[in-house]
């Protein structure tokens, strides 16, 4: 069994008003070292009955074509053994 | 012919605006109408499709991204590509999106609020079946109700619609000026609507299935309403002149 740890996030291009309104909450905290914030998903896969390289493949079609819109998301994963 | 335009309204869970659009076509337009579930592959012979507003799925994941998979979608797709017409309203605009037949994305809104108001349209081409009832640059009255209506795409992606008029709606002043005010979601170059290069697929934000009632005073919807009467009648009595035709 493995796990695929999935990231996605908007892509750098895209204003993330999100982001920015949670930068001006931690600024009114006082942290004024926080230069900037970027808000995203993260969603676990667990995958059985798969060899590592069927994990990625499946995890990679599944980010492509659903988990992520390549339009305004990018997305990162990591395959790990199942304890 | 049969003489009215069968309009198919897709149900999809959390759809909320499928009775209004159901009600503006069969009661006020007075054409036919049915409910096609998402569950569903049978398009039941309808000669236009709509998209609802509401929260399909919850808006899990992102809007739209599920209710794509749904089977009816497939149909949908096929349709739409053999030439029928679609429009998405809201979040059947974010599905069209979501599943290829328009191009770009709706974000969401850059008040991060929801917007909640009717807005001012300027109708920015009137030569397809969504816009024919309209003047070129005619503003309409039209209400939003949105959380992620803000339109996005690439500068070559924009650049290819304005050259094929794709944009068929812009927000607009009370003048009718595209200004930043008048922009209620932060949406590129103010659009609120665009369609397909083809000229068959139109997704906008703004509810026209809102504004059909006389009882309410504003009847702007029923341009875009009436227009795709229009066009499916048209269509139909020239595939009817071409059998005819075909007999001789």
């Amino acid at each position: 069994m493995f796990i695929s740890k999935i990231r996605v996030t908007l892509r750098k291009s895209i204003l993330d008003p999100q982001g920015k309104a949670v930068e001006h909450a931690i600024a009114s905290m006082g942290f004024r070292a926080v230069e900037d914030v970027r808000m995203g998903k993260y969603i676990e896969l667990k995958v059985n009955g798969a060899t590592e390289e069927e994990a990625r493949k499946m995890t990679e079609e599944v980010c492509g074509r659903l988990l992520a819109n390549p339009v305004m998301e990018d997305y990162h994963f990591e395959i790990e053994k199942c304890p | 012919m049969r003489g009215k335009v069968k309009f198919g309204v897709v149900v999809f869970p959390g759809s909320n605006c499928d009775h209004d659009a159901f009600y503006a076509t069969n009661t006020i337009l007075g054409q036919e109408a049915v409910f096609l579930w998402h569950k569903d592959t049978d398009l039941q012979d309808v000669d236009a499709i709509i998209l609802p507003g509401g929260f399909s799925y919850g808006d899990y994941l992102r809007c739209g991204a599920i209710a794509r998979f749904s089977p009816i979608m497939k149909e949908v797709v096929d349709f739409a590509r053999a030439g029928g017409i679609v429009i998405g309203i809201c979040n059947g605009f974010q599905v069209l999106l979501e599943a290829g037949l328009l191009p770009g994305v709706l974000l969401r809104n850059a008040s991060l609020r929801f917007v909640c108001r009717t807005i001012n349209l300027r109708v920015e081409n009137n030569k397809t079946p969504f816009t024919s009832r309209c003047q070129k640059g005619e503003k309409l009255r039209i209400p939003v109700a949105h959380g992620e209506g803000n339109y996005f795409t690439d500068a070559a992606t924009l650049a290819s619609l304005e050259k094929n008029n794709q944009i068929l709606f812009r927000y607009c002043s009370e003048k009718g000026e595209i200004t930043e005010q008048a922009n209620p979601n932060g949406s590129l170059s103010n659009i609120a609507g665009i369609m397909n290069e083809e000229g068959t697929v139109m997704g906008l934000m703004p509810h026209p299935e809102r504004v059909v009632d006389p009882l309410l005073r504003n009847t702007d919807g029923r341009k875009i309403l009436d227009s795709i009467v229009d066009y499916c009648m048209s269509k139909a009595g020239h595939e009817l002149s071409l059998t005819e035709l075909d007999r001789r």
